[in-house]
């Protein structure tokens, strides 16, 4: 089984500590990992602003990066959907595509994990990882409750996840809606600070990053001890960064 | 005239007073939350919500067919059956028929399809007394404001703002919110309303094309109090409304007032057929648009929704901004998949207000894909909507980057750079939407890539 790790462009340039997380749990779970150096993004931030067509050099890379491998794996719900409903169109010899923790639960269906994070945490449910690709059972659905990022959260020693108020209500971030519809966008992230906040967490972590860039970046305006993590992260059993406050 | 204000625009301002859309929040989240308590009771919601998408399936692909087979059962009922192309017609219609009955005076219930034609004030400018009877659409009417919501026209305003618009208009003491006392003091000012008028004007929530009758829903009882009363009754219906078969209607029922409200059913579920001795009884089927959507392929799943309005009370945007920020007579999502179909240039902003979360599609009665048709429209809004230079340039150029590897690295590069060694009020300008009220992620020593050269790299 080789798989091609796909690192979205804004974590592979501003967390890093979230794809060598993703990369080294992989790797721990003795998956043959490679990490494809030409490439950059899925496309989404264009296309989901209406110009499908400027994203198109994109896609023809990721296709084109990941052509020689079995799976595609990548830590993001949101970026992995997109590939899946734009790029790759799951025709025969072409890869399949995972976002990290349904690799983890579906594909290689780990069992145990050798992390430890004393921590409160509450599990930021991103929704198009919940909705467009099922991680989770949405809050809407009537059917049975399952919940894959969490499941793979409650294999960690230690950990004290909380009950949210709202467990899957959006944080407001939405690609380019962030800046083009800046306050609501804004307020939308505050109300979900602080139903974390009233949950007294140490940590907000979530199989997005993005999401979680856009809460950090109203946590770290407030100067909130709350630290952002990818959930990669608390899986590899990396300790938060507490200290500085 | 002054272009109507982005979404984005009437958002913000009302987030200005955080208070209120703060309660607005809250007061809509309720409402989400009492849908969520009811569905649950309902082991075969799921299968309901397919079943009652698969009806609509079938009613959108036949509808020429049936929406004849229904006028002529009705026809047979002893209903008038009239077609009207659009609002204009609709209105005339309305007119013509109580200039021929002779009518001064008039009720209606609920009818977003009488706001999305503007009959009252069509009717109005013609000197006729049009008095809404839903509590809701009283109390804005009082206050010259369309619905803010479909279901909830006024849920906008507290119960002091209600107590003050009643003390101004119906005499209620100064400075009462008691929800008994000012339901009390409508109820008074309505019932001579109904006494009094001469026609009914209702909305359609279902017709029937088996049977060629109707069904009204309200919680009120408004609909049939001023029906029973009138001698005329003229009843209009978007042609979308329409259901196969009497049978149907179950499927329906069990979800309209428990996706609306949580309720099981609403108050009143009233079945007309036909008119009672020496009455009469109209059915205005209007297009309006409607069989141009259709015609959309991408968007013709819209036709599908019963107007319950689950989707404005889940959506983050909504409960936040309030109907009024979407400037369109279905406000919310579901409005924002309508409204560009009627308008595209007046609603270019609306399929981008929202994240593209979901939560609409998963709660809709009828699984109407919204969220995904709000991205198939952004992508017809780029191309016939108004021109939007700066954005389509910085797309344009972010495809360019992210299409060729060596480039994105440079300009990673160079972004990274820029954003540790400039001064903070650099970066912090008034055109970083982003900073106005948040932080740019910190820079880290290396990106992933620098890194993966250095501990894993022996191959590439």
């Amino acid at each position: 089984m080789k798989v091609g790790l796909f690192i979205p462009c804004y974590v592979e340039q501003f967390y890093p500590k979230a794809a060598i997380a993703t990369l080294e749990l992989l790797e721990k779970a003795g998956v043959e990992v490679a990490y494809p150096l030409k490439q950059t993004c899925c496309g989404q931030p264009m296309a989901n602003s209406g110009y499908e067509e400027f994203g198109q050099g994109a896609s023809d890379l990721f296709r084109e990066n990941f052509a020689e491998f079995d799976y595609v794996v990548c830590p993001s719900g949101s970026c992995t959907l997109h590939a899946k409903e734009h790029i790759l169109s799951n025709k025969e010899g072409e890869p399949k595509l995972y976002e990290l923790c349904e690799f983890l639960t579906d594909v290689i269906q780990i069992k145990e994990l050798k992390s430890r994070f004393p921590y409160k945490v509450g599990l930021h449910a991103s929704c198009h990882g919940l909705r467009g690709l099922g991680l989770a059972r949405p809050s809407e659905l009537m059917v049975p409750d399952f919940n894959k990022p969490l499941h793979l959260l409650e294999m960690v020693e230690d950990i004290d996840l909380v009950h949210l108020a709202r467990k899957d209500e959006c944080c407001g971030f939405g690609g380019t809606f962030a800046v083009f519809e800046e306050a609501i966008s804004v307020q939308m992230g505050k109300d979900r600070i602080q139903d974390h906040q009233e949950q007294g967490v140490a940590v907000i972590t979530g199989a997005d990053m993005s999401c979680l860039m856009h809460l950090e970046g109203l946590l770290r305006r407030d100067k909130s001890p709350i630290k952002v993590m990818h959930i990669a992260e608390i899986l590899n059993g990396q300790e938060p960064e507490l200290k500085n406050q | 005239m002054k272009p109507a204000p982005t979404h984005a625009a009437a958002a913000e301002e009302f987030l200005k007073d955080s208070e209120r859309s703060h309660w607005h929040d809250e007061t809509l989240w309720h409402v989400r939350s009492k849908r969520d308590v009811s569905a649950q009771k309902i082991p075969e919601w799921e299968q309901l919500r397919t079943l009652a998408s698969q009806i609509k399936d079938h009613v959108l692909s036949n509808l020429d067919t049936l929406l004849l087979q229904f006028e002529k059962n009705a026809q047979a009922n002893g209903i008038e059956v009239l077609w009207a192309k659009d609002a204009a017609e609709h209105n005339e219609h309305v007119l013509r028929i109580l200039e021929e009955n002779q009518v001064r005076q008039l009720v209606k219930s609920k009818s977003i399809l009488t706001e999305e034609c503007g009959l009252n004030h069509f009717l109005e400018d013609k000197g006729y007394d049009v008095v809404d009877t839903d509590l809701g659409e009283r109390i804005i009417q009082f206050n010259k404001q369309v619905p803010s919501h479909i279901v909830m026209p006024a849920i906008h305003l507290k119960k002091s703002e209600i107590g003050d618009i009643f003390h101004k208009h119906l005499g209620t003491e100064a400075g009462s919110d008691d929800p008994q006392y000012l339901t009390e003091a409508a109820r008074q000012h309505l019932r001579q309303k109904f006494i009094q008028a001469h026609a009914a004007i209702t909305g359609v929530n279902f017709g029937i094309a088996e049977t060629g009758g109707f069904v009204v829903c309200t919680n009120e009882g408004n609909a049939d109090m001023g029906t029973h009363l009138a001698d005329i009754h003229i009843a209009c219906m978007g042609i979308e409304k329409l259901i196969p078969r009497a049978a149907d209607l179950g499927v329906y029922l069990r979800l309209l007032a428990r996706s609306a409200t949580g309720q099981s059913i609403t108050n009143y579920t009233s079945h007309f057929h036909r008119p009672r001795k020496d009455k009469k009884m109209y059915l205005i089927l209007v297009d309006n648009g409607r069989t141009k959507q259709l015609g959309r392929e991408d968007f013709r799943n819209s036709l599908k929704c019963i107007r319950c309005g689950a989707c404005m009370n889940t959506c983050p945007i909504y409960r936040r901004s309030s109907g009024f920020s979407y400037n369109s007579t279905v406000p919310g999502p579901i409005g924002s998949i309508l409204s560009p179909g009627m308008d595209l240039s007046k609603h270019s902003t609306l399929p981008f207000a929202s994240t593209l979360c979901g939560s609409c599609s998963d709660v809709c009665p009828v699984k109407i894909n919204i969220h995904e048709q709000l991205y198939k429209w952004r992508q017809v809004i780029t191309k016939e909507g108004p021109p939007q230079a700066s954005k389509k340039w910085a797309m344009r150029f972010g495809g360019q980057v992210m299409s060729k590897p060596r480039l994105f690295d440079l300009m990673g590069k160079m972004a990274r750079k820029s954003l540790s060694i400039s001064p903070r009020g650099f970066v912090y300008n008034s055109f970083n939407a982003w900073g106005k009220h948040r932080e740019l992620p910190e820079v880290p020593k290396e990106t992933f890539k620098d890194w993966y050269r250095k501990n894993r790299n022996d191959d590439k």
